[in-house]
Parts: C-alpha cells; sequence; structure tokens
C-alpha cells in the first residue's frame, strides 16, 4: 500500500498540470481588473489602477440592464424548467402503454443533445418575418410579429426555447423519482376510494417534493447564468435591452472591444457572487434535502 | 392496479395520450421542419408555405455543401477535435478518478487533491484570463486551443469518482492479495467494471466537443482552422451588421439561402443523431451516476 502513494500522484499528474495551465494561471490572471490592462505590456507592466473597473461598473447605465437581463432571464428559465418537467414527468407516468412511453421519452431528449448553434438556425428560420410561425399568423389574419427583434418578445423566446429544449432531459430525474414510489401508496389508496386525481395529489406530488425542492435550491447557484450559448446565438443589438446578460456583455466589451481590465472586472464579481450562491445552495440542499454532492 | 374503465376516465386517457404525442412531436417539429426546408427548392422555401414536407424535392443543397470546400474542412476540424479531445478526457478523467476514489487512508494526500479539483470546479477566472493564457502560450489557431483548456471535465471526473467508490470494496482487496498494483488495478478490474459509466461519460464529452463553438470563435482567426458549429454560427446564425435595423430584415430574409442553411444545419447534426442511440442507453443511467453515497 505504501508504495501504491507515488503511482497516485504519478496519475494525477497530467489532469493536474493541465488544470494548473488552464484554470489556476487564468485565475492569478484575474489581477488584470485591478489593472488598466494593455496586452502589449502584459500583465507585469500595466499600470495598477485599484478598484477603478469597479467603480465604473457601478457608475455607467448598463450594469443595472444586464444584471436585471441575466437575473429575469435565468429566474424565468429556473421556474419553466421545474414547472413543465414535473407536469411531462406526471402526466407521462400517468400512461400505461410502456412502448409508447418509452418512444414519447427517447424523442423528447433529442433537442438537449443539439447544440444552441443548430438550434438557433432553426429558431431563427422559423421565427422570421418569412418563417414558418409568422406564416401560419398572418394565414390567420394576424400581423406579423418580429420576435427576436422585439424587446417585448425576446426574453420569453430565451426563456421558451430553453424550455423547449431541456425539458425533457429534465424530466429523466422526477422519472425516476415516480418509478421509485411504492406502488402499495396507491393500491391501499384505491382500497380506500382514492380517485385518480387524490392519488395525483395526494401520493405523486408529495413523492416528487424533495427532489423538486433539491433541483430548485442547488438551481439558485446558477441565477447569474443565463445561458451564454443560447443568447449569443440568438441577440442582437436591436435586442441588447432585454437579452443582454453579463456573460454576453462581458464577451462585447473584452473580447471585441478589448477592454480586458474591465470586462474581466465584470467576469470576476460574476465568478466571486455565484461562488458564494454555489455555497449556500449546496447548504441548503443538505439542510432541507440532505443532499450531498462530494 | 384496478382499470377504470368508465367513460371520463377513457376520456381522460385520451386527453393523456395526446398530449404527450404533442409534447413529442413539438419536441420534433422544428427539426423536421428543418429537414423538410433542406430538401426543397430553393425558390419555393423563399416564397411558399413549407410544413413538414418539402417542396420540390430536389437535393441541391446537399450537393452544394459536398462541393463547399469550407464546409468539408470544417467538419474534418471538428472530427479531429472530437478524437483528439474525447481520448484526452478518457484518459484525463479515469486517470483522475480513479486515486481520487481511493479512501485518505489509502491515499494520503487525496484529502488536498480533492479540493483543488472542487475549487477549479466551483470558481473560474471567467473568460478573458483564458483567452489571454492561450493567446500567450501561442495556441492561437491550433487545435490544442480547442481541446486542452477544457481537458480535465471535472464533472466527468467526480462522477466517475463516485462510481469507483461504490464498486464493492472487496474488488480491491482481492486485488491486493494476489498482488495488484494501482495500474493493474485500474485497467484490468476498475475499468472493465466500468464500461456504462465510463461509456456516458465519455458520450457526454464527445457531444460537448462536437458542439462547442465558442472556443472556436475566439481562439481560431481563420476560416479554415474553425470546427464545424463555428462556421455555422459565423456563415448562418450571425447576422451581418449592416442588415441589423429592422427594415432590412425582411430584404435579408429573402436574400439568404434558406434551403442550403438548412441544409448544412442538418448536416452538422448528423453525428449526434448518430450516437443519439447510444446517448439513449447510457445516459439515464448516467445522471443518476453518483447520486448514491454511503
Amino acid at each position: 500500500m505504501r508504495g501504491f502513494q507515488k503511482h497516485y500522484h504519478l496519475m494525477l499528474l497530467p489532469g493536474i498540470a493541465l488544470l494548473v495551465a488552464f484554470q489556476l494561471i487564468p485565475l492569478f490572471g484575474v489581477a488584470i481588473a485591478f489593472q488598466d490592462f494593455n496586452i502589449g505590456l502584459g500583465l507585469a507592466r500595466s499600470p495598477w489602477i485599484g478598484l477603478e473597473n469597479f467603480k465604473y461598473l457601478f457608475q455607467i447605465r448598463d450594469s443595472k440592464t444586464i444584471f436585471y437581463n441575466t437575473v429575469f432571464i435565468s429566474g424565468g428559465k429556473i421556474i419553466a424548467g421545474i414547472i413543465v418537467p414535473v407536469t411531462f414527468a406526471v402526466l407521462l407516468n400517468e400512461l400505461r402503454a410502456a412502448a409508447f412511453k418509452r418512444w414519447v421519452q427517447t424523442v423528447v431528449y433529442l433537442p438537449h443533445f443539439l447544440s444552441w448553434v443548430i438550434l438557433a438556425g432553426v429558431l431563427i428560420d422559423m421565427l422570421s418575418t418569412g418563417g414558418i410561425v409568422n406564416r401560419i399568423i398572418a394565414s390567420f389574419g394576424g400581423e406579423k410579429i418580429m420576435f427576436l427583434a422585439s424587446n417585448d418578445w425576446f426574453p420569453w423566446i430565451l426563456i421558451g426555447s430553453d424550455t423547449w429544449k431541456d425539458f425533457g432531459f429534465a424530466a429523466i430525474v422526477y422519472l425516476a423519482a415516480l418509478a421509485g414510489i411504492d406502488p402499495t401508496l396507491y393500491e391501499a389508496a384505491e382500497i380506500d376510494g382514492a380517485t385518480r386525481w387524490q392519488k395525483m395529489r395526494y401520493i405523486t406530488l408529495p413523492s416528487l417534493a424533495t427532489t423538486v425542492i433539491l433541483l430548485a435550491t442547488l438551481s439558485i447557484g446558477n441565477i447569474l447564468n443565463a445561458g451564454f450559448d443560447q443568447i449569443f446565438n440568438l441577440y442582437n443589438p436591436l435586442v441588447y435591452a432585454s437579452g443582454d446578460v453579463i456573460d454576453t456583455y462581458v464577451y462585447r466589451v473584452g473580447l471585441v472591444q478589448a477592454q480586458y481590465g474591465f470586462a474581466t472586472a465584470v467576469g470576476l464579481l460574476k465568478s466571486v457572487i455565484g461562488f458564494v450562491l454555489i455555497i449556500v445552495s449546496y447548504r441548503l440542499a443538505y439542510r432541507f434535502a440532505n443532499y450531498r454532492i462530494f | 392496479m384496478v382499470r377504470d374503465r368508465s367513460l371520463s376516465a377513457r376520456a381522460w386517457n385520451v386527453c393523456l395520450i395526446a398530449a404527450m404525442a404533442l409534447a413529442a412531436f413539438g419536441s420534433l417539429a422544428p427539426i423536421i421542419h428543418t429537414v423538410a426546408v433542406s430538401f426543397s427548392n430553393s425558390a419555393a422555401a423563399a416564397g411558399g408555405f413549407i410544413t413538414f414536407w418539402p417542396r420540390g424535392f430536389n437535393f441541391e443543397s446537399y450537393r452544394k455543401i459536398i462541393e463547399d470546400p469550407h464546409f468539408g474542412n470544417a467538419f474534418l476540424v471538428s472530427t479531429k477535435r472530437v478524437l483528439l479531445g474525447g481520448a484526452i478526457n478518457f484518459v484525463l478523467t479515469v486517470l483522475m478518478a480513479y486515486p481520487l476514489s481511493r479512501s485518505s487512508r489509502e491515499f494520503r494526500a487525496r484529502h488536498y487533491y480533492m479540493w483543488f479539483v472542487l475549487f477549479t470546479m466551483l470558481f473560474s477566472g471567467g473568460i478573458i484570463p483564458l483567452y489571454l493564457v492561450v493567446k500567450y502560450m501561442g495556441m492561437f489557431n491550433s487545435i490544442w486551443a480547442l481541446v486542452l483548456p477544457g481537458a480535465v471535465p471535472v464533472f466527468n471526473v467526480v462522477l466517475l469518482m463516485n462510481f469507483f467508490r461504490n464498486l464493492p470494496k472487496e474488488l480491491g482487496e482481492a486485488g491486493l492479495i494476489d498482488g495488484a498494483g494501482p495500474w493493474y488495478m485500474l485497467v484490468r478490474i476498475f475499468l472493465p467494471l466500468s464500461l456504462p459509466a465510463i461509456a456516458t461519460v465519455t458520450l457526454f464529452s464527445i457531444v460537448g466537443h462536437w458542439n462547442a463553438f465558442f472556443d472556436g470563435l475566439i481562439f481560431m482567426r481563420s476560416v479554415e482552422n474553425y470546427p464545424l458549429q463555428t462556421y455555422i454560427q459565423q456563415l448562418v446564425v450571425q447576422l451581418p451588421p449592416e442588415y441589423m435595423d429592422s427594415t432590412n430584415m425582411d430584404l435579408l430574409d429573402k436574400m439568404s439561402d434558406k434551403t442550403l442553411n438548412a441544409a448544412k444545419i442538418m448536416v452538422s447534426m448528423i453525428p449526434i443523431l448518430a450516437v443519439y442511440p447510444f446517448l439513449q442507453r447510457y445516459f439515464i443511467h448516467g445522471i443518476m451516476l453518483g447520486s448514491v453515497k454511503e
């Protein structure tokens, strides 16, 4: 056993080295959040400006908008991302035909595995003024809607399409919880004359409560991740007012406009808040659902 | 369970089946629509109303794709990236999961490594510092920029680690008595027993590599190095900024070659559809991995 130690270290070495290079070193790199970073001068020679970047962040009007958008969009996704899969799982669980059940499940997972690039391509085509959705609206005599150019519609398109993409996959956990319900509970309820509705209300839904609470708490840690891939592929300057979130803002300001220091400051603030939220959510999950990740 | 054969129960069943069929159809509809557009005549697609069946069926768009050298090249870059990145992810996941799955009595430094790994999982420096690290390492335009930053899929490591931990302790003990060293133990005992778990994490990493577009966008400086998703993102999804005011949206809509874009989207989906049956088989199992702990 004693001789095994060095082999264990050896096994971990390549992975740890790569984590150091691409996770830990960039972490020290957040120092540029306190600099007026110039890519030619590098970290060592760029001037230090203390908290200027953060002060600037709190002064500009954009900050409030992107923070609000982030929380609104991701909050909407979290809520819809619980209600829809739970409803779907409960209804699917009510089905008796096993083959049909399996077929439905197989089909609804599919969008989860497709990239947002692909799905955005599909959505942009469908939602464009000449796309199928607007043609259907027009054939009912309605006005064409520019879904992806309207600030009233855009956040809801994001929440809706995200829910559409992931509800099937999210339902797996709930279906597993439903499969774990003791069938004798239902039998006892039937003997007592419970209706289908009563069985659902008093057995099925309470059995899901722990899982729902657990996933809801864990999602708190993700509230600042509104879904970069999705938004980046669907948005355009017309909907920045309603769809620009922290991650997309950091990308544009940092990598497109090359304000590295300022963008890093925004990213750093997000990381710190996100870190705290994750710790809090794990604590809560442990407390309320007796769940431990590590 | 006793079957309720009353009229209301049957009506409820019919509604249920209809609702589930609708959910399944809703998940597939956008994709079927895109297939239909991709096989349509491009004039028909621009002027007509394509729902779920092509108009003026032809293979023109697919022929154009085969003749497009950039598309073929991007497909190749993506394939290379999946093979190389998937292999690296696989090796590193296994090599890290095994020592970390040993108890701290067997592997005394486990605790420190574990904290480091979890820290990198929970806290990141954000995109700008990573961008700069990759830049300073001179990896722009190289395939390594696409596979090395994500070389250690920490989440997969934790999943597999938990899976290893839940294997019977007696296995390791029996191996020890027979004089097996740590490498032998990992390769000949733990790996074969964990095939479903390993298949799951490997499939996740393959899908992740195939679907990634953002690293290609920021680290690759010329089209010939773009992986397929980045290529699609740049040429299909992203609208040129000069068309960005709303009056031009209609014009843009008429100009773009809808059928060609749809065909590109379909071709880029093929590898995911090809591994989908395997994903199906393993991922339900996979998502439950590591959910049970002692």
